[in-house]
């Protein structure tokens, strides 16, 4: 191999795992120990879960330069304590149609799927505690992020649930909206995760964190990333993808008949996900806990250590979440066949074909198709990458246009009666001034006497 | 392994627990006033719409973007084992995948041509 060649591996060769079993070792981790992080890991989130909410009516207020909420305690931290309470203390409504079991069960489900996946994040190193030295990670397992899809698909269930078992017509539309958006964006989802798993050479999570002490994967797998960005707001609901509740068409979604602390538990579900899907952002794309590179040199990575890690997953976390509620402050709601068509048409063909660019290459960077094959495999793969999406977009374009013309042969001049019932001219088109009633009948005449059908209906008459 | 799924249990179980007493407690912790168009289905002030027996008709869009969900979705799910034995199977893992890309895209691009991804 050339000297070349050995250059570009250099940087491939320090992300190579040994194993894709999980890093994070729980032997010294007693079951005593699991039940107190499990308690601490969820007080975290709950109480990230009331600050986050205040975080975002404050930066949206000034995005939208009024206050926010600030009279509740300190700078209005307390505001969304304050809602809690009020939600628990407001009547608890069922209505007349519902579906009680399921109406109940699916606060449930979202309330409590939100929290499962967050456990197999690793939010630091290993730290002691209580004399045991454990990672501070609740669990791992060699299939951890898969874990997290199968959390979220059940976690729709407390969508669809709650939309059909209101017996009402705008939650069950809402519910039907969700669910279809849901899914279709946890494909792409899932697909945009398959490129970590090829460098990462696992789905354990702490696996993951550790292989990227080298280079982390925004740089090698910066489509998974963007896709993987754009389908998290989709997945969680959020603004500009929050199509289940837009207000001027559905007036709450799904959560329109729930009250009190059934609607509480949607809304807790809704920004737990924010900070599950952000967190696996975190440990799939940006390192996990892991310093910032250059700060993690510093000192023999001495920021790398024990708690520190904690402090630099909470700073990434924060930053997702600054960008969700920087997203609500600046863009409007989108349709939602533009929305599924934009999942549908381009983010899974797309992320499959990077799926298989990432294969190729890194097949190049470990030789499989003969030494010194990388930059060539780069190249082709990235024109025959942008000629497919290309050639793609063309023909669909071309297709709709196709479709557009034929739908709509406009003719100059309509009559507005034709149809049996009034309808309007399309700009550009004049409208045929309708007959009126009492001027005879124009019959063109020369048609009328050669016609043999009038005689020989006087002939039977007469 | 099996050990590694016990806190999980743990934590699952605290976020349940979690759910289930905050919506039992909220029918005790609320007032209770009855009003019998409170009990309607809102539908913005005017009377709702009767419900159909049995939920009624749902559009067959949602039926097909289940379908579809279920097909690539099993597509994403098969190519997580690849990804991560990539490293080990070498040149056979890649032809192997690209085939079985290949075949599910054969797939995608007929529904996208019969109009299975357009939503009108």
């Amino acid at each position: 191999m050339s000297m070349v060649g050995a250059l570009d591996l250099s940087a491939v060769q320090a992300l190579v795992p040994t194993t894709d079993n999980p890093v994070a070792d729980f032997s010294d981790t007693p079951w005593w120990l699991s039940l107190i992080k499990a308690l601490f890991l969820f007080v975290i989130l709950l109480v990230q879960t009331l600050i986050v909410i205040w975080f975002e009516r404050r930066v949206i207020g000034r995005m939208q330069q009024r206050p926010g909420p600030n009279r509740t305690g300190p700078f209005g931290l307390l505001q969304t304590l304050a809602d809690g309470v009020k939600l628990a203390l407001k009547e608890d409504l069922t209505p007349k149609n519902a579906d009680k079991i399921m109406f109940v069960l699916a606060p449930i489900i979202a309330g409590s799927m939100a929290f499962v996946s967050f456990a197999i994040i690793p939010l630091g190193g290993e730290v002691s505690m209580f004399g045991h030295r454990t990672p501070l990670q609740l669990t791992d397992t060699p299939v951890a992020v898969l874990l997290v899809l199968a959390v979220a698909g059940v976690g729709v269930y407390g969508t669809i649930l709650a939309g059909w078992s209101s017996g009402s017509t705008y939650p069950l539309i809402g519910g039907l909206r969700s669910t279809a958006q849901v899914i279709s964006y946890e494909i792409a989802m899932g697909l945009a995760l398959v490129a970590v798993f090829i460098y990462a050479g696992s789905m354990s999570t702490s696996q993951i964190v550790a292989s990227q002490s080298g280079l982390w994967y925004i740089i090698p797998a910066f489509f998974s990333f963007i896709v993987y960005v754009i389908t998290m707001v989709g997945e969680t609901n959020r603004l500009p993808f929050d199509l289940a509740e837009g207000e001027g068409e559905l007036t709450g979604g799904f959560h329109t008949e729930y009250s009190s602390l059934k609607f509480a538990m949607f809304f807790l579900g809704e920004y737990v996900n924010m900070f599950t899907v952000s967190a696996l952002a975190t440990t799939l794309f940006l390192g996990g806990w892991q310093a910032p590179p250059g700060i993690a040199a510093i000192n023999d990575g001495m920021f790398n250590q024990g708690w520190w890690g904690l402090l630099w997953f909470l700073i990434k976390l924060w930053l997702f979440m600054f960008f969700f509620v920087w997203l609500r402050g600046s863009l409007p709601r989108v349709r939602y066949d533009q929305f599924m068509r934009f999942g549908w048409k381009f983010l899974i063909p797309g992320t499959l074909l990077w799926v298989v660019a990432v294969a190729f290459i890194r097949g190049a960077q470990l030789s499989f198709l003969g030494d010194n094959t990388w930059r060539a495999t780069i190249i082709v793969v990235g024109v025959i990458g942008a000629i497919a999406l290309a050639a793609s977009w063309v023909w669909d374009g071309q297709r709709a246009a196709a479709e557009e013309a034929a739908d709509r042969p406009l003719p100059e001049e309509i009559d507005p009666f034709a149809g049996g019932h009034p309808i309007p001219p399309m700009p550009g088109q004049t409208l045929r001034e309708p007959e009126r009633v009492d001027a005879a009948p124009a019959l063109p005449e020369p048609v009328a006497a050669s016609s043999p059908s009038p005689t020989t209906s006087e002939d039977t008459s007469g | 392994m099996s050990h590694s799924y016990v806190p999980l249990l743990f934590f699952a179980g605290i976020g349940a627990a979690f759910a289930v007493f905050s919506v039992m407690i909220a029918p005790i912790a609320g007032p209770r006033h009855y009003n019998r168009a409170k009990l309607d289905a809102y539908e913005c002030g005017i009377n709702p719409t009767p419900q159909a027996e049995g939920g009624g008709k749902v559009p067959i869009k949602y039926y097909i973007t289940a379908m579809l969900f279920i097909v690539f979705d099993i597509e994403s799910v098969f190519l997580y084992p690849f990804a991560v034995a990539f490293d080990k199977m070498g040149l056979f893992a890649l032809v192997e995948m690209v085939l079985f890309i290949l075949t599910v895209f054969v797939a995608y691009a007929y529904v996208w041509r019969r109009g299975g991804l357009e939503w009108d």
